[in-house]
């Protein structure tokens, strides 16, 4: 009889609770590189505590993917790993820091916009303002200039690479917060298009995949509750 | 007239070994910049610093175009302006052979390295601390050195009884830590109690000459910030104090 988790065994396996976090960019990664994977959710403090005792988690936390006979940690780490495996790093370490430079920068921003839930009412507007700001002028700009400078569909290397997709999954959440953010940079939108049609991206958009609506208030108090904060 | 033909040799050398070191562009201080200047020193690369003192100098910087984001640290290297402290990182670690021999041992390297940089941030930030507060911050970035971060490398080098992190060969993630381990040891010198270890890795790594060297008096290390580059500091970026539980908030969020 065929052991359900010998056939499972080649997946890798999601450690995170139900949202976005510190996890999206992951899934997107490896569903951009056509790689199947299951999740397993963490619903309740015990349940992050079982993770804990385990001795799973390096550092006491999730993200945590389970890969090649790893339990990797820290989402760099996992970024890292999944792009070297799969091709989507550059093909040298001059392009690979190309698009560390860009990933970096799309990082801090995404950071912004994903911890704007976590922000006290007070300071909400200013935040928000904030992050506009940085979107217009600091970051969007950037990507914008280094697609019109080489004229090619890809950011680095005339090759999708991990780059593209970070940013195309930035591009998808700045538009959640203001699609009027996006008008002035139209090689963005259509790099955004043109990413958004392959056909494993494709797959990723469509209902049912495993890709995180934005959290609502229900999700972000549990989410509060499994991580204890307060 | 030999003389002259000798010395202006030497200053043609001088300019062309000038061009090949990699410049940083940071403060005179450690910040986001050190981690950098300890890899070079280490991998034995050396190398110019161009330090700015004041807000101006800094926008003069900025207005020259070469800071992807407006943002330090920038290093000029093989013709690149890098930024991006992690960027910066992860192409010298390649280029100097620090970052293991294949996927798997850059993923350790990189475990390694992401979970030391929220110790280290929560130190580099702590002189910014409310004066009230600062009691509070030390002791909470002890009790986290000493029961959430230093645990996992005092068990990784007892689990595989090697002298170095990664791969039984010096890397990326042995050079951070005696970093991280020496900025601790700067809030607490008994910090170390209880990883014995980590104490004999410490003087271990302390002893390559590389980093010998870099240990000495003289070198390009920075000190640590005192009260009066505090506000320096505070100029130059606007900071504000209080930025270590801004900052913490970041660290709580890695969840």
């Amino acid at each position: 009889m065929r052991n359900p988790e010998t056939t499972m065994a080649g997946k890798p396996k999601l450690h995170y609770f139900n949202g976005r976090g510190r996890m999206e960019s992951i899934r997107w990664l490896l569903a951009s590189a056509g790689v199947e994977f299951e999740e397993k959710f963490i619903n309740t403090p015990e349940d992050l505590d079982k993770l804990k005792n385990d001795g799973s988690l390096m550092f006491q936390q999730v993200p945590m993917v389970e890969i090649d006979g790893m339990k990797l940690v820290q989402t760099r780490a996992i970024l890292n790993y999944i792009a070297t495996k799969y091709n989507l790093y550059g093909k040298d370490i001059k392009e690979r820091a190309l698009i560390d430079m860009y990933t970096e920068g799309i990082v801090d921003l995404n950071e912004m916009i994903m911890v704007l839930p976590l922000c006290p009412p007070d300071q909400k507007d200013a935040k928000i303002t904030l992050i506009r700001e940085r979107t217009t002028d600091r970051y969007l700009p950037v990507f914008e200039k280094v697609l019109k400078s080489h004229g090619q569909d890809y950011l680095v290397g005339n090759k999708l690479s991990r780059a593209d997709i970070h940013l195309v999954e930035l591009l998808y959440y700045v538009e959640e917060l203001d699609s009027s953010l996006l008008a002035n940079f139209p090689l963005l939108k259509a790099l955004k298009t043109r990413v958004s049609n392959l056909p494993t991206v494709k797959k990723f958009l469509q209902p049912g995949s495993p890709r995180k609506p934005p959290l609502d208030e229900k999700s972000l108090e549990q989410a509060k509750k499994i991580f204890r904060i307060n | 007239m030999l003389e002259a033909h000798h010395l202006l040799r030497e200053e043609e050398l001088e300019s062309l070994s000038m061009a090949g070191k990699p410049k940083l562009h940071y403060f005179n201080g450690r910040g986001r910049m050190e981690s950098i200047r300890w890899l070079l020193a280490a991998a034995g690369v050396e190398f110019e610093e161009e330090l700015f003192e004041t807000r101006e100098e800094f926008e003069k910087l900025i207005q020259g175009g070469t800071l992807m984001y407006e943002q330090v640290p920038m290093v000029e290297i093989d013709g690149m302006n890098l930024v991006e402290t992690r960027a910066i990182l992860r192409y010298l670690a390649a280029k100097y052979n620090l970052y293991g021999r294949n996927i798997q041992e850059q993923a350790w390297i990189d475990m390694y390295v992401e979970g030391l940089k929220d110790l280290s941030d929560m130190i580099m930030f702590f002189p910014l601390s409310l004066p009230g507060e600062k009691e509070m911050n030390l002791e909470y970035i002890l009790e986290r050195a000493t029961t959430k971060f230093f645990p996992v490398y005092e068990k990784a080098l007892r689990d595989h009884g090697q002298d170095f992190l990664v791969g039984n060969r010096l890397s990326w993630a042995d050079i951070q830590l005696l970093e991280v381990i020496l900025m601790a040891e700067e809030c607490k010198p008994s910090v170390l109690t209880g990883f014995p270890l980590l104490q004999e890795f410490k003087a271990r790594i302390s002893y390559i000459p590389t980093i010998q060297k870099f240990l000495q008096p003289g070198s390009q290390r920075k000190p640590p910030l005192d009260e009066s580059s505090i506000e320096s500091v505070k100029n130059i970026f606007k900071f504000e104090r209080g930025m270590f539980l801004k900052n913490m908030s970041t660290i709580v969020a890695e969840y």
